[in-house]
């Protein structure tokens, strides 16, 4: 074989390899595993450090959006408060008389017919109640709020566990509609790393 | 498979693509045009329709989403609450271009149905995805009032 063809078949040997490495490398919108965290020594410290990766998500727009401080949703990859200016209208969070979620928000995604975009769907889709708003609060507070039941829906920390890994409109944040960038991970992986939270003791970060 | 659904009182069906926006079936296979077309995407409201009873975007409403419900446009809505709405909106000459019209029409009976005696702030929250270009807010809002007055009488 000439040097020429032997540079050839490398060069075409490195182009086949490239989307292989792509997928092997770290995503950057990955979630670690709980096995990842095994070589914290602490128990408490690697819960908190669980719970830190589990932020990835909660801090995620596709989160926070739904939980505002306000009673007004966000939107977006950034955050920007929702148009049209709708408002939570009720305990259950669906919105004004004449204006709900369900005005626009049907039971699934609907992509937009210019082809660019589409407005979200699920068919429970409302805002969260205000006292479990965790838009501007640090990690330390969102973790304090998630265990306190009188913030959290009156959830015991297993069904805390089952709505992360089972909810299915927190699974939405997982397939949000063309536009909005996924929530990181998989809802599985959100799952497995609430369990692991859970089973080292739910400590909060600092 | 073609979608069915009730428009205006009648039984109808569509048996294009199952994700066509309910506003292009209305307007373009049952030929009702007074629901108008403004942005496509959820934000201007001129699409207005009532779904079971309930304000919704036809832009954004795919047509196999209704099978089984009822549809009502500006030309079949009907009640007590429509026709206050159509008299005060009359009497205060409201519409200036008139393309947003139909759209804050329904929004107005789908909120006096839901709430009968609406605040100023109710009148703000439910008419706040309904845009007029021309400005006719201000008439828009006094003649909900007006309407939801009559109907109480
Ligand atoms: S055309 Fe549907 S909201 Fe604008
Ligand atoms: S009357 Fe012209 S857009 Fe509203």
């Amino acid at each position: 074989m000439s040097p020429r063809v032997i540079g050839l078949s490398a060069l075409a040997g490195a182009t086949l390899a490239l989307p292989l490495a792509l997928v092997a490398a770290p995503q950057e919108n990955g979630l670690r595993n709980p096995a990842d965290f095994a070589s914290i020594a602490d128990r408490n410290q690697r819960s908190a450090a669980i719970f830190t990766e589990m932020g990835k998500v909660l801090t995620h727009p596709r989160c926070v959006n739904c939980h505002p401080r306000t009673d007004r949703p966000l939107q977006d990859d950034r955050g920007e408060p929702h148009m049209p200016a709708v408002v939570r209208g009720n305990a259950a969070g669906t919105g004004a008389p004449g204006l709900e979620c369900a005005t626009c928000h049907g039971p699934a995604n609907v992509a937009f017919e210019s082809g660019v975009g589409s407005v979200p769907g699920h068919p429970l889709w409302h805002l969260a109640p205000i006292e479990m708003a965790w838009e501007g609060k640090s990690l330390r507070q969102i973790c304090e709020q998630l265990k306190d039941r009188r913030r959290n829906g009156n959830k015991t920390l297993a069904e805390l566990h089952e709505h992360n890994a089972h909810d299915s409109l927190v699974g939405w944040g997982w397939n949000p509609g063309e536009g909005r960038t996924p929530a990181p991970g998989t809802q599985a992986e959100f799952g497995a790393l609430t369990k692991a939270w859970i089973d080292t003791g739910a400590h909060c970060p600092a | 498979m073609a979608t069915g659904f009730t428009l205006n009182g009648k039984a109808v069906s569509f048996d294009g693509p199952p994700d066509t926006p309910l506003l292009w079936v209305i307007r373009d296979a049952q030929g009702l045009t007074g629901t108008k077309y403004g942005c496509g995407v959820a934000q201007c409201g001129a699409c207005t329709v009532h779904l079971d009873g309930r304000n919704r975007r036809s832009c954004v409403t795919p047509v196999s989403t209704v099978a089984g419900k009822s549809v009502t446009t500006i030309e079949g809505v009907r009640g007590a609450e429509a026709e206050a709405v159509k008299r005060a909106w009359i009497a205060l000459d409201v519409p200036q271009c008139g393309y947003c019209q139909s759209g804050q029409v329904m929004s107005a009976i789908g909120l006096l149905t839901a709430k009968a005696d609406p605040s100023d702030e109710d009148i703000d929250h439910a008419m706040a995805g309904n845009i007029c270009r021309c400005a006719t807010y201000v008439r828009i809002r006094q003649a909900i009032k007006d309407a939801a007055k009559a109907v109480a009488a």
